[in-house]
């Protein structure tokens, strides 16, 4: 059985900022990186590492400055790719519901026509009962909860998550942590996850990659070898423990690396 | 913060339309002492009674100069709506059009209306016409900053996420710029609803028109020319009146609009 091929590849990419006048700030250098299909590869460093730079450049939202992204099992279409803010970023004067619906309208997808695909996006995420909520009247998780549901109503083949998280209190945290994963192996998409927490990037993923700062790079990429479904009781196993502290050790070099 | 929560909500709200009711019936009810008392003539001052007498018997004149002063206040304002939004977008579309013409708004903002309008009446055959340019000059400014203000204020993260999608720019408009820019265009509508009535007004003092098709500002000025100084004082009352319900429409709509989710509306 030959591997099925990747679903992006990184090639040499890197992006320099205000380039146009002189050399410019080194946001990203030179990044390598095969994501294959259902993969759930994290990108951890301290800030300033080009994480986001590299999220967003995957998203299409920026422009690399040199190198390549590949698409070997074809381009995403314009519904293909789920994009999580670090803010829910919802749209403040849309209904819960108008708000997930906003990537099926911007299809051209009628309201009627979106309702079944809408209430089980909000099924998926727990929010069936808010559908006519404005943001404003929800928590912080709940809002990232619709964020999450907005990300995934067009059943995209790859979700690119910023920081999610990293607003929320430790318990709301671990719970998102949870469905977010019930989520992946349920919708089979590939998720490209940005964040700081070693013990959240342990937990997610199968994958992760270690950036450095100054410029932003790739340290090192750590295979996290443990099955999935894996649930709350994983975080307490010395398994967990093992593979946390192995990822700090590689973080310490990171943040070492630039000062 | 915690004393504001005393009273409750229903009993604050009543509180607030009560105490400026109040203010201005003390305002009032010592304006008619002082007229009394002192016998102030009434060609200098006139008690509120007098002036609410002479508001009543000359109703029909003053009501058909009220009329004609809301036509030329609110037909400016929409005219000023309708050329700063259209404006505004297409300083949002193309930052040239914004160069070239942002400057020629500024000028306009800032010469004194007082000072145009009697070139504007030279040059305008038709009055009414005229009136409605002055009134709209002074409009139509905080219409076109406000909106090309809001229009420029989106959530970036949300624009990224409609380049994302791939939006259309009409689609980016329809469901991103213009909500987002709703809350500063109602606080330039508020604005511009004041000043088009203060512009028809204006304009129509240095117009010193007279005649049947003419508004509140000749009536004040043909009361002080005969010196009835009652029917000056009804004449003004009932632009400040109209000043206030302006406002208080704007607010009104302001609240329906942007209640359910802008923080400017909100009530805690």
């Amino acid at each position: 059985m030959g591997s099925p091929p990747p679903l992006l590849t990184l090639a040499h990419l890197e992006k320099r900022y205000g380039a146009k006048k002189g050399p410019g700030t080194l946001a990203l250098q030179d990044m390598l990186l095969e994501v294959g299909a259902h993969d759930f590869v994290s990108l951890l460093g301290p800030s300033g590492c080009g994480k986001s730079t590299a999220l967003k450049m995957i998203a299409g939202l920026l422009p690399p400055t040199a190198g390549r992204i590949d698409w070997p099992a074809g381009a995403p279409s314009a519904d293909g790719t789920g994009f999580v803010f670090q803010e829910p970023t919802l749209m403040p004067w849309a209904t819960v519901f108008d708000n997930v619906w906003l990537p099926l309208r911007l299809q051209g997808l009628a309201r009627d026509a979106a309702r079944g695909r809408i209430k089980a996006a909000l099924a998926g995420v727990g929010l069936e009962d808010f559908a006519e909520a404005m943001p404003r009247e929800l928590s912080g998780g709940m809002k990232m909860r619709v964020s999450i549901a907005r990300a995934l109503v067009t059943r995209p083949r790859l979700l690119l998550m910023d920081e999610p998280f990293g607003a929320l209190d430790e318990i709301t945290r671990g719970r998102l942590n949870d469905d977010t994963l019930a989520l992946w192996g349920e919708h089979g998409f590939t998720a490209i996850f940005v964040t700081h927490s070693v013990f959240e990037a342990v937990y997610l993923s199968r994958r992760i990659v270690v950036m450095a700062a100054r410029p932003g790079r790739v340290l090192a990429e750590i295979s996290i070898d443990e099955p999935y479904p894996r649930s709350a009781d994983f975080r307490h196993t010395a398994r967990y423990g093992a593979w946390c502290a192995e990822v700090s050790e590689a973080l310490s070099v990171a943040e070492a690396a630039h000062g | 913060m915690a004393e504001r929560d005393v009273l409750p909500l229903v009993e604050r709200r009543w509180l607030r339309a009560a105490v400026p009711v109040l203010v201005f019936a003390a305002l009032f009810l010592g304006w008619e002492a002082v007229v009394r008392v002192y016998a102030v003539p009434s060609y200098i001052l006139p008690a509120p009674s007098l002036v609410l007498q002479t508001l009543w018997d000359n109703f029909g004149s003053l009501m058909a100069s009220w009329w004609f002063t809301i036509k030329i206040t609110f037909g400016a304002l929409l005219l000023a709506v309708l050329g700063g939004v259209l404006l505004a977008v297409l300083f949002a579309l193309s930052k040239w059009v914004e160069l070239s013409l942002f400057p020629l708004a500024v000028v306009l903002q800032v010469t004194p209306i007082v000072a145009i309008a009697p070139l504007i009446l030279i040059f305008i055959d038709s009055t009414t016409a005229a009136l409605l340019l002055c009134a709209w000059i002074v409009a139509f400014f905080p219409i076109l900053s406000n909106t090309a203000v809001g229009l420029r204020s989106a959530d970036l993260n949300l624009r990224d996420l409609f380049r994302l999608y791939r939006a259309s720019p009409w689609q980016t408009l329809r469901f991103l710029l213009v909500p987002s820019a709703m809350p500063y265009f109602i606080a330039g509508l508020k604005v511009a609803g004041g000043l088009s009535l203060i512009g028809a007004v204006v304009a129509e003092f240095t117009a010193g028109a007279a005649g049947k098709e003419t508004g509140l500002a000749s009536r004040i000025l043909e009361a002080s020319f005969r010196t009835e100084i009652p029917k000056m004082f009804a004449a003004l009352l009932l632009v400040s009146l109209t000043g206030i319900a302006i406002h208080l429409l704007f607010n009104l709509l302001a609240r329906l609009v942007l209640g359910g989710w802008h923080e400017s509306e909100s009530r805690r």
